[in-house]
């Protein structure tokens, strides 16, 4: 029996996948688990796996098309088999990536307008919804992708809509949290005017979209405020030299590992670091997970190493190598890039002095860390040759105060300044 | 012709024959400059009729027509103007702009319209004729038809229900030969029109059309009796030269044909009498004709000048209580 | 306040405004000696003469086009057409005269007449007899078209109707005659014409009728209640002008129309009030109007044939259904 493959959710707030590659060709046998295809989000590459084995009949959005989660992209089936494509709502013509596709481009700028979206659905990937289901999410800002239809061949009608209304005010009444913002808030799009020499128009990626989205986001609702400390890093690059002397080259310890672990062990210390601002209360996480900020040419990713408060140095260091090469290698999985409670941006590698970051939305704080790099310093009232690194974070000023956060920088220069405590 | 008539009463009739002939004219003009549209029925050759039976008429009595009545408005006392604007869709004609040719009325003349539907005004005036009888009133109705007329079911429901109730209608047939293109052997299974009253028990008579004060004087007696008795069922025999309306080919007839009934004309035959017994000369017709050819022309500078119906009279009218439909 | 049938009701109307003004009269098939086919004018003869109750010939043309001209020439005729199937035969008479001539004559002429007729199937009177064809009588403007579909309603839309100034065509159904209900005694008792009518308040649903499937409606509302559901139920009453506020504001309120006709879907009632509602409350709909209308065939003799094809209160208790979402 031939089923669709249907464009995954790889995310969260992930609303459509580009087809990056399809590792599996049409009439080729496929495993259950195994690669049949690579979905670009706007965050990474992700692998997708066959959820069945069988064969790979028909491939419904061609490489470098953009699809709405939930549109067929294949379709997998037994070998031999007459697949009836119509029967399976795809149709000969395959509608389903023409007309998504057009409707997907006339929704993308309009994150506001979730009315015209286009659902997984059955007819070519169009939704069905009544005009008065269609008026009401439009004015309540409703996404329809998230109400489930149950008219005739999955219609959204009016009860769904109030059924998914009461469900929402359950579920808000159940966490007492704000209300839900079912809709990303409209992005304030700056005017720009065109130079006399005119301009190379870039269209934007899914990922660049999403940084924009996320850093204007972040910046217009988080008030941030910055501290920064200088550190003495000579303790914690002789032992990071002797430790390195002791391990393989696969686990070698990196300086970033231990600014991670610094950080995890000062955020135990300053837990409001570690922290969700959530309109009406301030969520404190039980994990610190801190995320890694990677640099690709397609833009930013953040990958995230877990309970790094509780995890040894040398397992955060294996941990952390392995992520932060998937994510360079554009190959991250899910679960890799969700998470996160804190985040290190570390631009040491560029000889950069000093900079600051801005808090991805969500966090309380962003770490912003610089070379580690030879400079004269005053020790006992002589001129002496020191190894320094400067630290800035950026904190939510919702969630934190100027004083908390410079304990918590005092606290994470002291971790590395003695660094066998990074150890126990 | 022994008449009750004067010279001067002759000489009117003439001159309101004369000026119906010389509108029709001029409304062919028109038409063939594309300044009147749709249908146009030319009265030419049949004005003796109207203008004889009018002549009888009192001024409260009924007229309905067919749609063969530009001469009946004005020979009913119709400006001739409006009428004429009528002609050309302007404001200030009879219907304001909304009729056209064969919808000509005028509720102060009560002459209740040219109709368009053959024979279906011919029940309309079997009802004008009750309500006189049932306001217990001196009137009369007449009802202006055509021969082909006599052979559809309105025409025998209507004289049947005028006859059971004895209502003061003249049902007048201007059998000008034909129906359109058939002539009337070819369409009627009697001839003689008028025979067809004797079915209904309706007075009926035949009378030479083309005679204006035989017309005169068939239709005042006619009159009499019907507002006394009951339904008349008169017979015109009469005859177009034009065609039906424009554009007729008139494959049905002869020149000749044509050239017979036009030596029985009757402006002519007035012209023929009255110099005959040296009541009136040729001058004295040749001047009339000259008046009503600038009277003529006055009207249709007065229709052309007018001005057409506003936007806003395309929804006048529908209903006298419109109510509106609330949306 | 008195408690009465439709027929009743329509007779006490015509009684009432005949004894009010003097120009009211009534014509038509056996409405006399006989009292009407359905009895509704028994014992009229006796009570207003011969000059008001006048029984005519079966001739459906000249009945209506007499009443039409009696009218034009200022009487107030209710003409009766023993049914609305025979009405065809007076079709010309109702959309090419009534219908036009006040408006064709630039509101000259007015024509102040009721035409009654009797509608409807469901009596085993085979194809001919047996029809509900009201909206091709709507579809002609100048035309007002009323169908009651309760007593009051009757008595007070056909009082309105006698008193309006433009032509109705008033519309009773066979089997809506026994129907009781309470009606004003006032003598100045109206219904306005033009107005639809919210017969019952309900939010889940709305159901568009008039007429006997009004009466149908408000059975089917009755066991849509005892599930829980309540339908909100308009009577339009007036075909022509129709009245879509109330309309409106009911699917606004509900999201949902069943529009209940006896006559075929085709080109229906229920393809008019569904386009006007897609027109002006698209975004109100929660799902596609349903229609319950007459099978597409003449309506035939056999006595469960017939009801199979007629619209019934299970038939509108699904459509309700059907739109809900319920089935």
């Amino acid at each position: 029996m031939a089923e669709l493959i249907n464009m995954p959710k790889l995310g969260f707030d992930m609303r459509e996948g580009k087809l990056g590659e399809w590792v599996k060709k049409e009439g080729e046998s496929v495993g259950q688990g195994e690669t049949i295809a690579i979905i670009e989000t706007d965050k990474a590459s992700v692998e997708v796996p066959a959820f069945r084995s069988g064969v790979l009949h028909k491939i419904l959005v061609p490489v470098g098309e953009s699809v709405p989660i939930g549109t067929p992209i294949a379709v997998i089936g037994e070998p031999g088999e007459m697949v009836n494509l119509a029967a399976l709502g795809v149709g000969p013509a395959a509608p389903s990536s023409v007309a998504a596709k057009a409707e997907v481009r006339a929704e993308a700028p309009a994150v506001t307008a979730p009315a015209q979206a286009p659902q997984p659905a059955l007819e070519g990937g169009r939704l069905a919804a009544s005009p008065v289901a269609l008026r009401m999410a439009s004015e309540l800002g409703i996404d329809l992708r998230q109400v489930i239809g149950t008219g005739p061949g999955g219609r959204i009608i009016k009860r769904d809509i109030e059924a998914y209304l009461a469900a929402q005010d359950r579920a808000a009444q159940e966490a007492k949290v704000a209300p839900a913002p079912v809709v990303a808030p409209p992005m304030p799009i700056p005017s720009y005017e065109p130079t006399p020499e005119g301009y190379r128009a870039v269209p934007l990626t899914g990922m660049r979209q999403t940084i924009a989205r996320r850093m204007v986001e972040s910046k217009t609702t988080a008030p941030h405020f910055y501290i920064t400390v200088d550190v003495d890093m000579e303790a914690a690059m002789a032992l990071r030299s002797q430790l390195n002397a002791l391990l393989p080259e696969n686990e070698k310890i990196s300086v970033n590992d231990f600014i991670v672990k610094a950080a995890a062990l000062a955020l135990r210390q300053f837990p409001n670091l570690n922290a969700t601002f959530a309109g009406d209360e301030i969520r404190v996480h039980e994990s610190v997970n801190i995320g890694i900020a990677v640099a690709r040419e397609a833009g930013l990713v953040v990958t995230v190493v877990r309970d790094c408060d509780k995890k040894p140095l040398a397992q955060i260091a294996v941990e952390a190598r392995e992520l932060v090469a998937r994510a360079r290698e554009g190959r991250m999985k899910p679960d890799d890039m969700v998470g996160g409670t804190f985040t290190i941006s570390n631009l040491g590698m560029f000889d950069v002095e000093n900079f600051i970051a801005i808090i991805g939305p969500g966090q309380a704080a962003i770490l912003a860390v610089s070379t580690v790099k030879q400079m004269p310093v005053v020790k006992d009232g002589q001129l002496a040759v020191g190894t320094r690194m400067k630290a800035t974070i950026s904190a939510d000023h919702r969630v934190t105060d100027g004083a908390e956060a410079a304990r918590f920088m005092q606290a994470f220069k002291a971790a590395l300044e003695q660094p066998l405590r990074l150890l126990l | 012709m022994t008449s009750k008539l004067s010279n001067a009463e002759l000489l009117a009739l003439y001159r309101q024959m004369a000026l119906i002939r010389r509108f029709e004219e001029k409304s062919a003009e028109l038409y063939a400059e594309g300044k009147i549209g749709g249908f146009l029925h030319l009265y030419i050759g049949e004005e003796a009729i109207a203008v004889g039976a009018c002549k009888a008429l009192a001024p409260d009595d009924h007229l309905l027509t067919a749609y063969r009545d530009h001469g009946w408005a004005i020979a009913r006392g119709l400006p001739p103007g409006p009428v004429m604007a009528e002609l050309l869709g302007k404001a200030t004609g009879v219907s304001g702009g909304k009729g056209g040719s064969m919808h000509l009325a005028s509720a102060a003349h009560r002459y209740w319209g040219g109709h368009a539907i053959v024979g279906g005004h011919l029940p309309l005036a079997v009802g004008v004729g009750l309500q006189i009888r049932y306001e217990a009133l001196p009137h009369a109705v007449l009802c202006v038809l055509g021969e082909g007329t006599t052979n559809i079911g309105y025409f025998h429901e209507s004289m049947n229900l005028a006859a059971l109730w004895k209502l003061p209608v003249i049902f007048l047939v201007e059998n000008n030969q034909y129906g359109m293109g058939t002539e009337v052997g070819r369409a009627s299974a009697l001839t003689n029109i008028y025979e067809k009253g004797c079915a209904y028990g309706v007075e009926n008579q035949q009378f030479n059309g083309q005679d204006v004060v035989e017309t005169y004087e068939v239709m005042a007696n006619a009159l009499a009796y019907a507002r006394q008795e009951g339904p008349v069922l008169l017979e015109a025999i009469t005859y177009r030269y034009v065609g039906h309306s424009m554009g007729d080919p008139e494959r049905y007839r002869t020149k000749a044909e044509i050239e017979f009934w036009r030596e029985r004309d009757p402006l002519c035959r007035i012209e023929d009498t009255m110099t005959a017994e040296g009541t009136a000369s040729f001058d004295d017709f040749a001047a009339i004709q000259r008046e009503v050819a600038a009277e003529v022309d006055e009207i249709v500078r007065f229709a052309e000048e007018s001005p057409e119906p506003p936007d806003a009279a395309l929804w006048e009218h529908v209903f006298v209580n419109p109510i509106g439909e609330r949306e | 306040m008195a408690r009465m049938t439709v027929r009743e009701a329509i007779s006490a109307a015509l009684r009432e405004e005949m004894y009010r003004d003097e120009r009211v009269f009534i014509m038509g098939e056996e409405i006399g000696k006989w009292g009407g086919t359905y009895a509704v004018t028994r014992g009229f003869l006796d009570e207003f003469g011969e000059k008001r109750v006048r029984d005519t010939p079966i001739a459906e043309g000249v009945i209506v086009g007499a009443a039409i001209g009696a009218a034009i020439a200022g009487l107030r005729p209710v003409a009766e057409l023993m049914t609305i199937n025979f009405a065809f035969l007076a079709m010309d008479q109702i959309v090419n005269h009534a219908a036009k001539i006040h408006y064709m004559f630039n509101g000259q002429i007015r024509v102040p007449l009721v035409i009654r007729t009797v509608g409807g199937g469901g009596r085993q009177l085979g194809a001919t007899h047996s029809q509900t064809p009201d909206v091709v009588f709507a579809h002609f403007p100048g035309l007002k078209v009323v169908a009651p579909g309760t007593p009051a309603d009757a008595k007070g839309l056909l009082k309105s109707a006698i008193r309006d100034e433009d032509p109705v065509f008033f519309i009773e159904h066979a089997t809506l005659y026994q129907v009781r209900g309470e009606v004003p005694d006032d003598e100045d008792f109206l219904v306005p014409i033009g107005v639809s009518d919210v017969k019952r308040v309900g939010k889940d649903a709305t159901i568009v009728s008039y007429s006997k499937m009004l009466q149908v409606s408000l059975e089917a509302a009755d066991r849509l209640a005892a599930e829980g559901i309540e339908v909100e139920i308009i009577d339009l009453r007036t075909l022509r002008p129709l009245d879509m506020a109330p309309v409106i504001a009911s699917v606004k309120k509900t999201n949902r129309l069943v529009v209940v006709e006896e006559g075929w879907r085709s080109f229906g009632i229920g393809a008019e009030i569904s386009s006007r509602v897609t027109e002006q409350a698209f975004d109100y709909l929660d799902a596609p109007v349903r229609r319950v209308a007459q099978a597409e065939v003449p309506l035939p003799y056999n006595r469960r044939l017939e009801q199979l094809a007629l619209p019934q209160v299970e038939d509108v208790v699904n459509a309700v259904k059907d739109v809900m979402y319920l089935r």
